[in-house]
Parts: structure tokens; C-alpha cells; sequence
């Protein structure tokens, strides 16, 4: 009798273990190893009853109640920052997590574009930079190496290519400023999105600075030539030339700005005077009068 | 060779001594940069620069454990803000709070953009996670992730402005 009673307090037991570890150990959840950003996704869960399950990262929090042993579906657009996750699920007092990540979409919908200097001389090597972050359509940045095509354009249709692949979400590149002025496009491009920036040029130092003189009574009548830059282009007016005259241990100094494209002055004539003209810091000819 | 083991004593010790005031302070080693782009990268700006992004994780931790956004002001800006931003307010609402402590830093710059105008940097960190429903701990773990961070300078320091957990 007692060996009966023995066997079934140790028959009882046995029952209320596998009783309890069926209850708790049967619940489960499944996440997707990794979720795309914006895509729709399922979490399985088993076990039986009710329970809360919470999605928590650094860049969303989510909760749902659920009926375990069912699938709880997320549609597209519901969790979309890129970023590690803690699916939680909590039933009574118990809770059972598991860790998933997000991943940026693959498909680029914004760049940010940062192209320097806006303005700045014709005919510098590497003298225009641009940099660019890839984003999908929830501001992730997009870290898988990614071709962006980089372009510089002026009016006339002449253009400067570069293709750069991406170093976790982002590529630069330079390229030279053209040698005629203006004002040109430069663009960046990743699988149809564009970014476009403008960049003026404008005309570098004068080159091949030239004046002449012409005597009027007692003065002298100074002009350049038409002021261009080592392109060609004209130098802007406005631009200060300086014309020097040195006499006997003298000096004068006038300072011209250009007017239609040249500068010219009067100053007094004086025989064994040196004249010389300049234009910041590029010298041009010297004139001696007799 | 020298020169790096260097630098990272000196980057420890600046980065690693002072922050002895926190209760539990992370490990910190920079690696050596990598650059990929054409800018040369001072000293004084890649020491301020981690130095910055270290402290954006103490502000994180508060910021995320009180459920208070103004707390990022000083250290996130643009995207970056926005996001744990919106995770706070959902945090808020659902009566949870998250605790997060960095625990180590492995970091290396890759990227000064030829502007001067963002550095971007690789964080393996590691960290532990506590995540509490009302008082009530739902759980705890220890997390290693890769972060792919972005700074951007501002008046008086750099502030974050990409910070994303990827895959390891």
C-alpha cells in the first residue's frame, strides 16, 4: 500500500513537471533574422493564451497584443528605422526575447549633396568637391557599397564624369573647374535619384598684364588692354589694377579699378621715370619714359 | 608602429581617465583612421570629435531612460535626434523606459569629407540593454553592434547626426 502511495506521489510529481515545463517552456517567438526597413514581416509565436509582445530599439517601439501559437503580421511601412532590435514577448510573468535587425531599404530615395566651393576661379585643378550620403525612404543610411555617378556640366554641353562606389554610405569625388566662366551643374546620381548643386566660375588673375603710355602736355596717359585671365576670360570690372611711378627715388601709386574690361589713368610726365602695372599679385610691364 | 600604440595610450588616458567620475565607465580604443577621403584629419579635431561621441552616449542613456528628448540637444542633431526622438515619445506612451550602457568602444574614423563638414566613424560597441515596463525589468542583455555614426561640427562642438546600428 505504501509502495502504491509512493507511486503515485511520484507519478503526480512527474505530471505536474512536464505540466509545467509544457505551459512554459512551450512559448516561443520567431522574428525574421533581418526585416528590410518598410517591409512587411511576421513574428511567430507558440504556446496557448494571451500575450504583449514589444518590438524595442533605438530607433522604434512597437507593441502588439497577441494570441500566442498565431503569427502576428506587421504590413509595410510599420517598422522602418534601420537599427537592432528586441522582440519581447511577455505572457503573465514570464517573458521570452530574441534580438532581429533592420537593414536600410536597397533602394536609394534621397541624397544628401554637399558640393564646395559655390564660387571660385576657372581652371583649378581638383578645385571642386562634392560629397554624398545615399538614403532610402526612412532616412537610413544606405552602407552597402553603391555606384553614384558624379557629373560637372557647363552651358556649351562639356562635361566631367566620375563614378565612385560608396564606403558605408558614402563617396566623394573632385573634379577640375572648367576653363571657360559661368555657371555650371554638378550633379550626383545613384540608381535615378539626382542631386543637383550650382557652381560658379568666374575668371582666375589677369595674365599677360599690358599697358601703354601716351604723352598729353605733361601727363601720361596709361591704359591697359582688355584684362583677360590665362583662359581668355575677360577679368571682371571692378577689379583694381595699380599703376607705379617711380622717379628720382619717388614713388606714386594709383589704384584703377577695371572699366570695360580695362584700366587706364593720367600721371605726370617725368623723363627717366619707371612705370610698372599690376593686378594683386601679377606683375605686368614696365615702361620706361624718356 | 610606436606612434599608434601611442596614440591609443594617449587616447585612452584623455578619454578614459577623466570619465572615472562615471559610476561604470566604458573602455574606449581608437584605432588608427582609415581615411577614404582627401582631407587630412588634424589631431585636435579626431580627439574632439571622440571625445564628442562619447559623451552623445551618456546623453543617450539619460535621455532614453527618462523618456526626455531635450537631453540630446547637446549632442544630436538632424536625423539622428529625430529618430530617438520619435522613440522616446514611443516609449513615453507605452509606459516603458530603456536603459542603455556602453560598456566598451572600439572606434575608428573612415571618412572627413573634403568640406570639413562631416566625419564619419565606426563604433564596435558593446552594451548592455535593460528595457523596463513601468519598474518592471522585461529584460536584460548584453548587445555587441557595429554603428555607423556621422558628425557633423556645430558652434562649439560636434554633434551626431547619423547613428546606426548595422549588421555585424
Amino acid at each position: 500500500m505504501r509502495r502504491r502511495f509512493a507511486l503515485l506521489i511520484v507519478c503526480m510529481a512527474f505530471a505536474t513537471m512536464q505540466w509545467a515545463r509544457a505551459e512554459g517552456g512551450s512559448i516561443s517567438l520567431r522574428p525574421p533574422g533581418t526585416v528590410e526597413a518598410g517591409n512587411a514581416f511576421a513574428i511567430q509565436t507558440t504556446g496557448s493564451g494571451q500575450a504583449i509582445l514589444y518590438i524595442v530599439g533605438l530607433g522604434q517601439v512597437i507593441r502588439r497584443n497577441v494570441q500566442l501559437g498565431e503569427t502576428t503580421s506587421f504590413p509595410a511601412g510599420v517598422l522602418y528605422n534601420a537599427g537592432h532590435y528586441v522582440a519581447i514577448l511577455v505572457a503573465g510573468s514570464n517573458t521570452y526575447n530574441t534580438a532581429f535587425d533592420v537593414v536600410p531599404a536597397s533602394r536609394p530615395t534621397s541624397l544628401s549633396f554637399l558640393a564646395r566651393p559655390s564660387r571660385l576661379s576657372v581652371g583649378l585643378h581638383d578645385g571642386i568637391s562634392g560629397c554624398v550620403y545615399i538614403f532610402d525612404a526612412y532616412h537610413n543610411l544606405i552602407t552597402a557599397p553603391t555606384s553614384v555617378s558624379f557629373k560637372l556640366s557647363n552651358p556649351s554641353g562639356a562635361a566631367q564624369e566620375r563614378a565612385v562606389v560608396t564606403h558605408d554610405g558614402a563617396a566623394w569625388t573632385a573634379v577640375d573647374s572648367t576653363a571657360k566662366e559661368g555657371v555650371d551643374k554638378f550633379e550626383a546620381q545613384v540608381d535615378g535619384v539626382s542631386s543637383t548643386r550650382v557652381v560658379e566660375q568666374v575668371p582666375g588673375d589677369p595674365c599677360g598684364l599690358k599697358m601703354s603710355a601716351t604723352q598729353s602736355g605733361k601727363e601720361l596717359e596709361l591704359a591697359t588692354s582688355p584684362v583677360r585671365d590665362c583662359s581668355g576670360n575677360a577679368v571682371p570690372d571692378g577689379t583694381v589694377v595699380t599703376f607705379t611711378e617711380t622717379y628720382n627715388g619717388a614713388q606714386s601709386t594709383v589704384d584703377v579699378p577695371l572699366k570695360r574690361g580695362i584700366a587706364q589713368v593720367e600721371m605726370p610726365v617725368h623723363d627717366g621715370a619707371t612705370i610698372s602695372v599690376a593686378s594683386g599679385v601679377v606683375m605686368g610691364n614696365e615702361i620706361h619714359w624718356r | 608602429m610606436m606612434t599608434r600604440i601611442r596614440s591609443v595610450l594617449v587616447i585612452f588616458f584623455v578619454f578614459v581617465v577623466p570619465a572615472a567620475g562615471w559610476a561604470e565607465h566604458p573602455a574606449v580604443r581608437v584605432e588608427p583612421s582609415n581615411l577614404h577621403g582627401p582631407r587630412t584629419l588634424q589631431k585636435e579635431t579626431a580627439t574632439a570629435v571622440i571625445r564628442d561621441y562619447l559623451q552623445s552616449w551618456q546623453s543617450l542613456s539619460t535621455a532614453l531612460e527618462q523618456n526626455s528628448a531635450e537631453l540630446l540637444d547637446q549632442d544630436f542633431v538632424g536625423t539622428a535626434k529625430d529618430k530617438l526622438t520619435g522613440t522616446m515619445h514611443e516609449q513615453a506612451a507605452l509606459g516603458i523606459h530603456t536603459r542603455y550602457r556602453d560598456r566598451a568602444h572600439d572606434l575608428q574614423i573612415v571618412f572627413y569629407s573634403p568640406d570639413g563638414l562631416s566625419i564619419q566613424l565606426i563604433d564596435n560597441v558593446e552594451y548592455d540593454e535593460q528595457i523596463f515596463e513601468h519598474d518592471n525589468v522585461l529584460t536584460m542583455q548584453r548587445v555587441h553592434a557595429r554603428y555607423v555614426v556621422v558628425l557633423t561640427p556645430t558652434e562649439t562642438r560636434w554633434r551626431v547626426r547619423i547613428f546606426q546600428a548595422e549588421i555585424e
